[in-house]
């Protein structure tokens, strides 16, 4: 590495015009995200009256719309954990394929396609999610039956994701053609992984929906299956995680390490992490389903292995990233082993925020693990210590990235500077704050024996030291509510009240260890994702074909709530 | 990888450790689970849940003394209740909860007793736990199972030995 190099700052740079006319890309994504937003208001709404009611104070009842308590958290995690994300991810990661390719999606008609399936699916099953006909929780269980739309509704969601599958597909194909023999762009390349791995992944959903649910709930047969149903919706409910959260992985490798003003320490190595997740996303969902009868301890087993497997390239990703914000952090003058900590951009919204996500997602990596232990699971399955849990992950890791992702996006979209970085950075901490109150509080409810998902307000069996916690979670629930409220103050003033000019483009970081290197194979689909399948195979097969063939479909549906 | 730059080192020199932490738990997941004797639920056979009261051992839902301080408690669940609700066996008892739904998913939680399990409609649930204090144990419902869930509780009374 030469000295000119060293000494450059690429946050000061006039950035290059992009390469293509990307305004019709910008409004693609900028219609994704504004649903998205929709929806996390939504989500945090409902999410501050169930801390309240855990709190001690009883509000549902008393708020209009919100029948129960039930039904707010059936909104909470539609809302933020299904929509909220799903939305971001089906905006940013075409916009940063394209930005890395430099040319336009293969067809920007099947793009909005895929935005109007994906919105008309949300609105057919908004309306009896907020009618109280679908309080059947994001998981959905059967044989709670919830009104078909909803269903059908999710469905139609998920199918538009698939056409951003082909769409990328398409776009990277024509970008082949255009360019033999030359390495794929990073973003490029983790974007099509993410989206292809839930192309994978999503075959459980979307067949627990056509085959059973649907059909069901429309009453063209007359029963349903308990368990059957729960091993489709985890075949695709662990991997949906990394959905989410390669998307914000995208971030911290691509984007994070230049906003920090240094490079990424290593394109091949961040290559392989993602091709392994395309690999290990999908044949460990039994570890949702330790304490389900059924389903053979062995095979928990085996997925319990390959659980462990997949923290391998998390454990990647750790290094990698944290090697990248310390090579920016020393190029700003840091010094010393761990000092140098303090030397990032800290008074940036977009990094304090990724920062920030990142170090939460490590205490939510540690607590994965607690849960994927086997043994260890039947200490925390379904208690407080999952939502805990869940909030550190998807709602920090995953959450508060996507935020720092619009403070740097919604700015490039606009064309108009962050109206307040200091308010925004308040928003941040006070996001953090808010959820080590919140989560804390949850994980020690969850080891002391409090269930998920249960009005703890009436419940008969509440103990004095539940008594003594529950207001924390009350507490650390407005708080991440106020800073939810912060950060759309800063973004609709960003849009409606800016008027500062921001001109620059998207800028991928440079890496230290850089593509060259690569072996050919990674670049290579069809190994890949035929050692995917392999996998799923031989971690499902015999436990799918098993219950396929001898599940009687007979259990009625009911609505209960 | 480059091979000729020290980044190279440090990309190996990472790498390792990532693999062999998560051996090492797996390890050490692997000889608890097995070394302790710690079981989770597995296959405990079908059950048609529209017949339970026809279908043995659902059909008399009680406690069973099978041996000397062994014991079998032979539950149903149905919104928004256990049945039986109580269950009294002497400090010392290994019981052993066979359990089904009648209707919806409900769960079987026992904080501190290492009894957490689904309950499903059309299986059957076995899960063994071992009582030595004596006290008043919650039987829970940990899985959303309609809007009076939080209402849906039992209990297990450990009697002192006389």
């Amino acid at each position: 590495m030469s000295t000119v190099v060293s000494r450059e700052k690429p946050g000061l740079r006039a950035a290059p015009a992009p390469a293509f006319d990307v305004g019709p890309e910008n409004r693609l994504t900028a219609a994704f995200i504004c649903v998205a937003l929709v929806a996390l208001f939504g989500g945090v709404v409902t999410g501050l009256l169930q801390a309240l009611e855990h709190a001690g104070v009883p509000v549902h009842g008393r708020v209009p719309f919100v029948k129960s308590y039930y039904h707010s958290v059936s909104l909470h995690g539609v809302l933020n954990v299904l929509v909220w994300t799903t939305f971001f991810v089906a905006g940013v990661v075409p916009f940063l394929v394209t930005r890395a390719l430099e040319r336009p999606l293969a067809s920007r008609a099947l793009g909005w396609l895929a935005f109007g399936v994906m919105l008309a699916g949300l609105a057919i099953a908004a309306v009896p999610l907020i009618a109280n006909a679908a309080t059947v929780m994001f998981t959905f269980y059967p044989p709670l039956m919830a009104h078909w739309a909803f269903y059908v509704g999710l469905t139609l969601v998920v199918v538009g994701t698939w056409l951003i599958t082909l769409n990328l597909a398409l776009t990277l194909r024509a970008w082949w053609a255009a360019n033999p023999g030359v390495r794929t762009p990073l973003a490029a390349f983790m974007g099509m992984v993410t989206f292809a791995m839930w192309a994978i992944a999503s075959l459980g959903l979307a067949a627990e929906m056509l085959f059973m649910l649907i059909p069901w709930s429309l009453g063209w047969v007359s029963g349903t299956d308990a368990l059957l149903a729960r091993v489709l919706f985890w075949f695709t409910g662990h991997p949906i995680v990394y959905f989410w959260l390669l998307p914000a992985y995208i971030s911290w490798y691509t984007l994070v390490p230049r906003q920090a003003g240094g490079r990424l320490f290593s394109d091949p190595m961040a290559r392989a992490a993602f091709l392994l997740f395309l690999v290990l996303s999908t044949p460990l969902g039994f570890h949702h389903q330790f304490t389900d009868p059924g389903i053979h301890e062995g095979w928990k087993l085996v997925h319990a292995f390959l659980t462990f497997a997949v923290f391998f390239p998390s454990l990647l990703t750790f290094f990698n990233v944290v090697a990248s914000l310390e090579n920016g952090a020393r190029r700003r003058g840091g010094r010393g082993w761990v000092a140098w900590f303090l030397h990032l951009p800290w008074g940036d919204p977009v990094v304090a925020a990724q920062v920030g996500a990142m170090l939460t997602f490590a205490f939510g990596g540690i607590g994965g693990l607690v849960n994927a232990s086997f043994s260890l699971n039947l200490l925390v399955h379904n208690t407080a210590w999952i939502p805990g849990h869940l909030h550190l992950t998807v709602g920090t890791a995953v959450t508060l990235s996507f935020m720092g992702i619009t403070y740097w996006l919604v700015p490039l979209l606009r064309g108009r500077a962050l109206w307040s970085p200091r308010l925004a950075l308040a928003q941040v901490w006070l996001w953090l704050v808010g959820m080590v109150i919140f989560s804390n509080a949850l994980h020690r409810l969850g080891l002391m024996g409090m269930p998920r998902r249960t009005q703890i307000s009436a419940a008969p069996y509440v103990t004095p030291e539940w008594k003594a916690l529950l207001p924390l979670v009350g507490i650390g629930g407005t708080l991440l509510f106020v800073s939810a409220m912060l950060y759309f103050v800063v973004l609709v003033l960003t849009v409606v009240r800016s008027r500062t000019p921001y001109t620059a483009d998207v800028e991928f970081a440079e890496a230290l260890s850089g593509p060259e290197g690569v072996p050919v194979m990674f670049d290579r689909w069809k190994p890949w994702l035929a050692l995917a399948f392999v996998l799923i195979a031989l971690a499902y097969g015999p436990t799918l074909l098993h219950l396929a063939a001898t599940t009687p479909l007979s259990a009625p549906g009911l609505r209960v709530w | 990888m480059n091979r000729n730059t020290t980044v190279y080192l440090y990309e190996l020199a990472w790498i390792l450790p990532s693999i062999a932490i998560p051996v090492g738990m797996l390890a050490a997941l692997t000889v608890t689970a097995f070394g302790t004797g710690i079981h989770l639920p597995s296959m405990a056979g079908r059950v048609d849940p529209r017949r339970l009261a026809e279908t043995a051992p659902f059909d008399a839902p009680g406690v069973v003394q099978i041996a000397p301080g062994v014991f079998e408690a032979r539950m149903t669940s149905q919104i928004w209740s256990f049945t039986p609700a109580e269950i009294r066996v002497p400090a010392g008892a290994t019981v052993t909860f066979v359990v089904t739904s009648r209707d919806v998913v409900h769960g079987l939680y026992i904080p501190h007793a290492h009894v957490n399990a689904m309950l499903l409609p059309g299986q059957v649930t076995r899960v063994t736990a071992r009582f030595d204090t004596p006290g008043e144990y919650p039987i829970i419902c940990h899985e959303y199972c309609g809007i009076a869930h939080h209402a849906m509780a039992g209990r297990v009374i450990v009697e002192p030995r006389r």
